[in-house]
């Protein structure tokens, strides 16, 4: 029998091993969070991405290594973003009679999102550089990694960021609405959708269909809004 | 099932290619779901028919965003020499456009529906 270092050896540098671990690593972080309940803070994304960075490290496996394998599974948020015309088509009707509504806190929640977080990480000393990074984070991967790109930011640390977003309006959403007492569903996941992107989404399509709906438009119409608006505000801001 | 993906994937492929042909701003994804968005609309058969497949594909959505996480591993000290900014931006700018995003949607909709929380 060959030794244990050999076959793991073999194994790491193909994309099987990283793949693997990516999906066994989210249903344990999942298992996890349904066991409390899917209270907010029990974010599977959170705790899958803290098992595998541990894993990572402790195997002394490059990002690029583990990537192989794990692109994959970010290659279906491309095919997922277009899934998102699902619960649009479902809820067409509900959709089509809040058009202003839909319309108006778009605009106001990607403005928001994107000159908040300018003007904070300017007052608190971000470099221009890290500011093109910051500014597309409240839009869906794909698209976001882009705007960072155009922007001349750090396409892979925007990727983070994005996460990072999603997680945090994931975490706030159902205690911030339920503290401003917002018992409209449609206002809730429209709110996560432009603010959170998919993570927001999923954590809404946890709580309520009409909310998942919702935020799906939220997330799909923010990243064309904030392509548009990202140049022109970071310019105000450098 | 694979007529379904392969569905999704032509919408996806049909949107970069028309976003990059005509460098619009819309991501090419955006344009494909407007895509699949306007092909259910012109037929109810199609759109029962992809349901389970793309019901299947979100219903895991937040597995996707793993990937992208796990990159934190490379971007630990630049993240840890701006933490304090880059944590105050963050927390600070989901919080408010989600404040503002549900504030003027329940507005407006009063405005226009004339009815409070509906």
């Amino acid at each position: 029998m060959r030794d244990f270092t050999e076959i793991w050896s073999y194994l790491a540098a193909g994309p099987l091993v990283w793949l693997t671990a990516t999906l066994v690593a989210y249903l344990l972080a999942d298992a996890v969070a349904a066991r409390l309940g899917r209270r907010p803070l029990a974010n599977p994304v959170a705790g899958a991405v803290v098992l595998l960075a541990l894993l990572l490290w402790l195997t002394g496996t490059s990002y690029d290594t583990y990537f192989e394998g794990a692109q994959f599974v970010h290659f279906l948020l491309g095919p997922a973003t277009v899934c998102l015309a699902i619960p649009l088509w479902l809820h067409r009707a509900t959709v089509r009679r809040a058009a202003l509504p839909i319309v108006a806190a778009l605009l106001a929640g990607s403005f928001t999102a994107l000159a908040s977080a300018l003007a904070l990480g300017k007052a608190l000393g971000l470099s221009p550089d890290m500011l093109a990074t910051i500014a597309p984070k409240s839009t869906t991967a794909p698209v976001a990694l882009g705007i960072s790109q155009s922007l001349g930011g750090s396409p892979t640390l925007t990727a983070v960021l994005v996460v990072l977003t999603g997680m945090i309006g994931a975490v706030v959403i159902t205690p911030m609405m339920n503290a401003f007492r917002i018992t409209d569903w449609r206002a809730r996941g429209l709110a996560v959708g432009v603010a959170a992107h998919g993570i927001g989404t999923a954590r809404a399509l946890q709580v309520n269909p009409q909310a998942g709906a919702f935020a799906g438009i939220g997330m799909a119409l923010n990243a064309i809004v904030t392509a548009l608006l990202a140049p022109w505000l970071l310019a105000l801001f450098l | 099932m694979i007529h379904m993906l392969a569905l999704i994937l032509s919408c996806q492929l049909a949107g970069e290619a028309v976003s990059r042909a005509l460098s619009l701003p819309v991501p090419g994804p955006v344009l494909g779901m407007a895509l699949l968005f306007a092909l259910m609309l012109a037929s109810p058969r199609l759109a029962e028919a992809v349901r389970p497949v793309g019901e299947g594909i979100l219903r895991h959505l937040s597995l996707l965003f793993v990937p992208a996480g796990v990159g934190v591993v490379g971007h630990l000290r630049l993240l840890g020499e701006n933490a304090a900014a880059i944590g105050v931006a963050l927390v600070g700018s989901t919080v408010l456009a989600i404040a503002v995003g549900a504030l003027v949607f329940r507005a407006v909709a009063r405005l226009t529906e004339g009815k409070p929380d509906a």
